[in-house]
């Protein structure tokens, strides 16, 4: 009787969060000591590698912005390029950080805690490289201050408040300001222990770094209060970004753009590529910090795999639910627009984005798959790849042939509109690269609450 | 401007931005008081000193920890914060801030038909309306926590450097005059404090 008792509490019993039984200051050793040495040269000739690509990217802009939007592919009839495109891709790979940082914080899903922080940054990273984007596309970008609604000498002018381009303006950039105070807010209590650890510069820039944070109860009271108010209005924030994003093309009357399922559609394909990236750079974090792979476990990576699959079906049931309304709704455009998608001229980008987002990911049904390190990097790097396409698809196949024939047309790349994707992965691996190794990676307060869970 | 005058102007920008920075310095210096500590290493035994002591009729512990402790707030007998209410009243704020400036700006100071919609087409106004509620609710929390928590300040006194690591502190302050530092330090140690420190806090 006892021992099937306790065989049966054995087998209840969940996996440890945190493995190799740390203590306290075991944790803070691993996870600061990452910030305290000269990093080698691996991990120099990487950011060499990415900050000449960043460099390209800002010499990419530079042209774009001197000569002018023709660079890029952009014409009549597709007049959003890759500027959209590429917004879109990358603020989309943002919201999987605040689902781990906020919604799974209010789910009480204990797990996210050694990957919310590298994840929290993935977001204010991509949000970064993202916000570039639409500025460019203004093609006027040192007039882009024009999006907003100050007092003004032209009337005033007010800016119109029932555009979704307006509505994103607000969204994304309440969401930048958001995430980038929610982040740090995380970050100060660590930065009081590098403080405390350091000597010198450094002990004086973390300092700086940590406000002055004591650490007493009555501090940690408030100041546990104050991350739970922000995770939950992050929350509503981040369905509303993508929900608004979505906005863009569901409120124009063109075929393919205007429908209802769009905002989930969205929102369910931004976690998905999100959670593409993070376990994209938490393979590499792995591989290159081995160390952290007692916070960042296998079941970590397994259960991000699942989400993926999860969120992988949602999409494809997306895709199918537009092919069926299509259909049902009768209306010859509406099929026209579906039919073209899939065996139009641009049938390879549909069935690129339907292989990499619904089949591939299904491999994820298998336990040995999920939790293979070299598989789930590939399927992720596949995941982001698909989730581009589906943006190319939606914008390129919806707008290149809509009710007149004036309005058929076709849509090529040129080499800006490469130079600014590749380019874009310079800077946001710039960033997260000087991050890994000057912030702490992982949230030393918050680890150390469930390391002996 | 000879070159001399140009040199003692260019000194005197130096200096004035340096005395800048020490005001700045000395407006964030940290409010302190005098403290006896005890400093704790294992979480657990930390944690029945606290009780001991409060048996022993101690009140107004305070206490330093690395991390969130489980069930400290119930020990030290410390409120719930009050930064939601901020969070509440600064949300509606913003809330009805983005009402009244979409609809000032869209109806009232200079009214334009857009695509046939009314003046005051409110569904379309909810959007933004809603990120102000997000903007502004989550700042005034962030500001609430600084005024709470007394940050940013420069330099606060650290009483042990583990603290934000892997140690435990409680600590009474000295003003209170019933209380003999004497007595509490013995107390401190006789309940497991690994060191008892005297110091400003």
């Amino acid at each position: 009787m006892d021992k099937s008792n306790s065989r049966v509490s054995e087998s209840l019993k969940r996996p440890p969060l945190v493995t190799g039984k740390k203590t306290f200051k075991n944790i803070t050793d691993d996870i600061c000591s990452l910030t305290e040495k000269l990093p080698g040269w691996g991990y120099f000739s990487a950011l060499f590698t990415v900050k000449s690509l960043f460099l390209f990217y800002i010499i990419v802009m530079g042209l774009i912005v001197a000569r002018g939007m023709g660079l890029m592919g952009v014409n009549h009839p597709v007049g959003w390029g890759t500027d959209i495109i590429t917004f879109v891709f990358w603020i989309g790979i943002g919201h999987a950080g605040t689902l781990i940082s906020a919604i799974l914080f209010l789910f009480r899903q204990k797990w996210r805690t050694s990957i919310a922080r590298t994840a929290e940054a993935m977001t204010v990273f991509a949000v970064m490289t993202a916000g570039i984007f639409p500025l460019l596309h203004t093609g006027r970008p040192w007039l882009a201050y024009w999006l907003l609604p100050y007092p003004n000498q032209r009337g005033p002018l007010w800016v119109n408040f029932r555009s979704p381009l307006v509505w994103d303006v607000f969204a994304v950039s309440t969401y930048a300001t958001v995430s980038i105070v929610f982040w740090y807010i995380g970050m100060v209590p660590d930065m009081a222990t590098l403080r405390d650890r350091a000597k010198g510069i450094r002990r004086h820039i973390y300092g700086i770094l940590s406000m002055g944070w004591r650490g007493t109860a009555r501090n940690w009271s408030h100041y546990e209060i104050t991350y739970m108010l922000l995770a939950a209005l992050s929350t509503p924030l981040v369905l509303s970004v993508h929900s608004i994003v979505s906005f863009d093309f569901a409120t124009a009357s063109l075929p393919g753009w205007h429908t209802t399922i769009f905002p989930p559609y969205f929102v369910a394909g931004a976690i998905f590529s999100g959670f593409g990236m993070v376990v994209t750079l938490m393979c590499l974090v792995r591989l290159f910090v081995p160390r952290f792979k007692d916070y960042v476990t296998l079941n970590h990576m397994e259960a991000m795999n699942k989400i993926i699959m999860l969120t992988g079906m949602m999409v494809g049931y997306a895709y199918a639910s537009e092919f069926f309304i299509a259909w049902y709704s009768g209306s010859d455009f509406e099929q026209y627009v579906f039919l073209n998608r899939a065996a139009g001229p641009y049938w390879w980008s549909y069935w690129i984005m339907v292989s990499c987002n619904v089949f591939i990911p299904q491999v994820f049904w298998f336990k040995k798959v999920r939790r293979n390190i070299i598989v789930m990097f590939i399927v992720s790097i596949f995941v982001n790849i698909g989730m581009w396409f589906e943006r190319y698809v939606i914008v390129v196949t919806s707008l290149h042939r809509d009710f007149l024939p004036a309005n058929w047309g076709m849509f090529d790349l040129t080499f800006f509109d490469f130079g600014a994707l590749i380019g874009s992965f310079g800077m946001f691996l710039t960033l997260f690269l000087l991050y890994i190794r000057t912030l702490p990676a992982i949230s030393v307060a918050e680890v150390k609450t469930v390391a002996h869970d | 401007m000879s070159k001399a005058a140009e040199k003692k102007n260019k000194q005197s920008i130096v200096n004035r931005f340096v005395d800048l920075l020490l005001q700045v310095k000395e407006s964030l210096a940290p409010e302190t008081e005098p403290v006896l500590a005890g400093i704790w290493s294992d979480e657990k035994s930390f944690l029945s000193a606290i009780k001991e002591l409060k048996q022993k009729g101690y009140k107004k512990i305070s206490a330093i920890t690395p991390c969130p402790v489980h069930g400290l707030e119930d020990l030290l007998e410390i409120k719930r914060s009050w930064i939601p209410w901020v969070t509440f009243v600064f949300g509606s704020a913003g809330c009805l801030f983005g009402l009244w400036f979409t609809w000032w700006t869209s109806a009232v100071d200079w009214p334009l038909i857009i695509g046939g919609k009314p003046f005051w087409s409110l569904p379309a106004f909810i959007p933004v309306i809603f990120e102000c509620t997000i903007l502004l609710g989550a700042l005034s929390s962030v500001a609430a926590l600084f005024y709470a928590c007394k940050i940013p300040s420069v330099d606060p006194p650290v009483l042990d450097k583990d603290l934000t690591s892997h140690k435990f502190a409680l600590y009474f302050s000295l003003k209170d005059k019933k209380l003999s530092t004497e007595e509490l330090e013995k107390e401190l140690l006789a309940v497991g404090a690994e060191k008892v420190i005297q110091s400003d806090f």
